[in-house]
């Protein structure tokens, strides 16, 4: 019995099709979901991962295809109908409220009427928090925990009405390492107890590691397996060679060329920043005295975990933050004291990484978006009236440089795709001369193709003399394509030193607080 | 013995605090239910005064004042299925139909008033207080505040069950997850679009309520507008008390007393400008909203439709 229980496969999805306006998101489907196994969805942004799993989750309803859980054909109308078959959900983003507690969070949906089984719920609670071994006080308020927490919660939610299938959409994408780690753990220890889990992700190593099996999609469409014979028989090279195939298609052009070229030694120093300091509420200050000299066309990498102050550095050179002291110095001229669009005009470019919220307008035409900073100006404005025509042509133009995936320029931005809408943001930032770019995280949740692009387009800009300050918490990056590079550190900047080969040990170090500065 | 502190000033003064601060409960109530939901009820005046019209055609009818009262409830819930169809379930913006609710029962009911009642004026039947033993006989408040109809008292039971829900069931936990993250209620299982027809028709209900006490309780008969913006004074009410329902007793209570405040001090023969005193509440309300209005607490989808496939 135990044995036939095991081959029958937890879910089973036949032929799922599911089409939007304009685009097929998930076309044909098949794909069989084992209990004791860890089943990796790998692809880039818009392969269709999210739309898979709403379907399994039961947040979208397929135009096509079949489900079947442990052999039985079902239809999954609803997330309840979802939860109640033992497929639980953990989300890309936090669906935890933040003003409840624990326990209140994990009570929501399953009592409906009038009694709130709170006792009976702290038992299920110490139930799967032993089967997860983790430790979670069922009456802190969510809102107050940390993000590993949160997730911990989340999982055992999912769980919460039976374990059958655990679905983990980019589960890693806002922990800590050691968050990460420990998420491992408790995947291996629920696949151990016989769950299936799937585990979404576009990043290519987490897939291979965690991975019993690993799933290729693009564009809709399933285009390659790997089983667990193959993974564990054949090299790591090898797998991932072929798997970066299946991803990009006919050519795998993933790994970043070596970007950096020198910079003359004879440049002039056009950027200088002189002891900046931002007093903050918390035990250290937001900037302790950074301080730091570009030359032309440098790139300084600023690598640090986020939180230690490297958001409220941009903010500070783009004019967005006040500076309690300390100078900014742009071709000997302090700009310390102009405004963000005094700034703008003198060449200086902010590339945020919140998108959505302080990068765009959603609802605007990318068009607008891309005129944003320069409401007012000519040639886009003149006697005040807008000229629609040359923000359009303007506007297309750059789509075209940028190679923005877009039907039109006067489409909501919103409509766009995360590394679309980070393509017109930064072809808004580089357009009309820039001289000094400061990137907070620029290729932040971009799958890897848009990476490389962004990367290219941030170096190219560097080679024609443009300052760059490329703030990111991934080493490889900064490896890349910076000249040199400082690590940020409870609001401290360390001196900067030269990129070289083997230098990533040394920042981590820096980064975790383990060497001092 | 005249002035500020005689005794037929403050007992005037709190009975008619108490009367004219009940709808306010109420209505406010009901406007707190459907913010924690997640849907901002512009439209509490239109479905107080629907109510306020359908109580007393009710207690006309039955001669009855608790006829008068179940009438009017349902004539606030009927209306407030304007509101479930057309915001919950249609994702129309919840302000315009607000809006268009009152203005609608306030053309409505003055036209039907108009053409039905408009010669007679007839009066509804006289209501009976009741007064709450040995409460009701503290000297100087107790009167005022324990000598009223079962309907005023009712008030305050219906907050405390309501406080009660939120807080300790299943369907209040859903509530405040409709409003807090719609999502979350949706992952976890709820149907977030039934919690807030629920919470909407409970609003319509309350408000309906409200303001049939008005006719039924305090005037007696039906004039049009006579909710004379009480349902706009309880959806500030229960921004302000940011989800403590319980608050809303204390805070009706004293909107109601300066409301009344203009009869109390005629009764009790001191002269002032009576504009200046219809004018108190709204100052007033000004007043606190300087005082607290920046710690108000709104939940963060309010209103904000709900639609499941997109983030």
């Amino acid at each position: 019995m135990v044995l036939a229980n095991e081959l029958t496969p937890s879910v089973e999805l036949i032929g799922i099709t599911k089409t939007y306006p304009g685009v097929v998101a998930n076309s044909d489907i098949h794909l069989t979901l084992r209990p004791g196994e860890v089943h990796s969805l790998l692809g880039e942004n818009g392969a269709g991962k999210s739309t898979l799993i709403g379907i399994l989750s039961g947040m979208v309803q397929p135009d096509a295809g079949e489900i079947r859980i442990k052999g039985e054909t079902v239809r999954i109308n609803s997330p309840r109908d979802a939860l109640e078959r033992g497929i639980g959900t953990v989300y890309q983003h936090s669906l935890l409220v933040p003003t409840l507690t624990v326990l209140d969070n994990l009570l929501l949906g399953v009592d409906q009427g009038w009694k709130l089984g709170r006792d009976a719920a702290k038992a299920r609670l110490q139930e799967v928090s032993t089967l997860l071994d983790v430790e979670i006080d069922p009456s802190s308020v969510v809102g107050d925990l940390a993000l590993g927490q949160r997730q911990q919660v989340e999982i055992v939610r999912a769980l919460w009405r039976g374990e059958g299938v655990l679905i983990l959409d980019e589960p890693t994408s806002m922990l800590t390492p050691q968050g990460a780690e420990k998420l491992v753990q408790v995947v291996r220890r629920l696949v151990s107890n016989g769950l299936a889990v799937v585990f979404i992700t576009h990043k290519l190593n987490e897939a291979l590691d965690l991975g019993d099996r690993v799933t290729v999609l693009r564009r809709g469409k399933i285009v390659g397996e790997v089983t667990p014979a193959e993974l564990q028989n054949r090299s790591r090279a090898q797998i991932t060679d072929e798997v970066l195939k299946m991803i990009f298609g006919e050519k795998s052009d993933a790994s970043y060329a070596a970007f950096a070229s020198q910079v003359s030694e004879t440049a002039d120093e056009t950027f200088r920043v002189d002891h900046l300091s931002v007093e903050g509420s918390g035990p250290h200050p937001v900037l302790d005295n950074v301080s730091f000299t570009l030359k032309r066309g440098e790139i300084l990498g600023i690598a640090g975990i986020d939180g230690n102050g490297q958001k409220e550095l941009a903010e500070v050179l783009a004019g967005q933050r006040h500076a309690d002291s300390g100078e900014i110095i742009l071709d000997d001229q302090s700009i310390q004291n102009l405004s963000i669009a005094a700034r703008q005009a003198k060449g200086i470019r902010y590339v945020t990484d919140d998108r959505h919220g302080e990068g765009t307008v959603g609802p605007l035409s990318i068009a607008l978006n891309i005129v944003l900073k320069r409401v007012g100006e000519v040639p886009f404005w003149r006697w005040s009236l807008v000229r629609h025509s040359s923000i359009r042509e303007f506007a297309r133009k750059l789509i075209h440089d940028h190679d923005v995936r877009a039907p039109h320029e006067e489409v909501a931005i919103s409509t766009l795709s995360g590394g679309n809408m980070q393509k017109v943001i930064l072809a808004r930032e580089l357009a009309l001369e820039p001289r000094v770019v400061v990137y907070n995280k620029p290729t932040y949740g971009l799958d890897a193709r848009t990476t490389s692009l962004v990367l290219a387009s941030i170096a190219d800009q560097a080679k024609a003399g443009v300052t760059t300050v490329f703030i990111s918490t991934e080493l490889s990056e900064i490896v890349s394509i910076c000249h040199r590079v400082a690590v940020m550190y409870r609001g401290k900047l360390s001196e900067p030193i030269m990129v070289r080969s083997g230098i990533e040990l040394k920042l981590g170090a820096l980064m975790t607080g383990s060497t001092t500065l | 013995m005249n002035g500020l502190f005689s005794e037929v000033f403050i007992s005037s003064l709190v009975s008619g605090g108490v009367i004219a601060g009940i709808p306010l409960i109420y209505a406010g109530l009901g406007e707190a239910i459907s913010e924690r939901a997640g849907v901002l009820n512009v439209g509490l005046e239109g479905m107080m005064l629907g109510g306020a019209y359908g109580g007393f055609v009710g207690a006309l009818h039955f001669h009855s004042t608790w006829f008068g009262l179940l009438s009017g409830g349902l004539t606030g819930m009927i209306i407030s299925l304007f509101m479930v169809v057309l915001c919950v379930r249609l994702n129309s913006n919840q302000i315009v139909v607000g809006i268009a609710i009152t203005l609608g029962a306030e053309g409505v009911t003055a036209l039907l008033h108009g053409a039905i009642y408009a010669d007679t004026y007839p009066r509804v039947p006289v209501v009976h207080p009741y007064a709450i033993p040995f409460l009701s006989n503290i000297p100087i408040i107790g009167p005022g505040f324990f000598n009223h109809h079962i309907s005023a008292y009712l008030a305050v039971v219906v907050v405390f069950f309501v406080s009660w829900v939120l807080k300790s069931t299943g369907i209040g936990l859903s509530i405040k997850a409709a409003g807090d993250q719609p999502h979350a209620l949706e992952a976890a299982g709820g149907g977030v679009h039934r919690i807030r027809t629920i919470s909407v028709l409970s609003t319509g209900l309350l408000a309906g309520l409200g303001g049939s006490f008005i006719v039924l309780v305090g005037a007696g008969l039906f004039v049009p507008f006579i909710t004379n913006g009480k349902g706009f004074l309880a959806i500030v009410l229960a921004m302000l008390v940011r989800g403590r329902v319980r608050w809303l007793i204390v805070a009706g209570v004293l909107f109601g007393m300066s409301l009344s405040l203009t009869t109390a001090l005629q009764l009790a023969g001191i002269d002032v400008p009576i504009d200046l005193v219809l004018m108190l509440p709204f100052v007033l309300i000004i007043v606190v909203l300087f005082a607290f209005g920046r710690r108000s607490y709104l939940p963060a989808a309010l209103a904000l439709p709900y639609d499941r496939e997109q983030r």
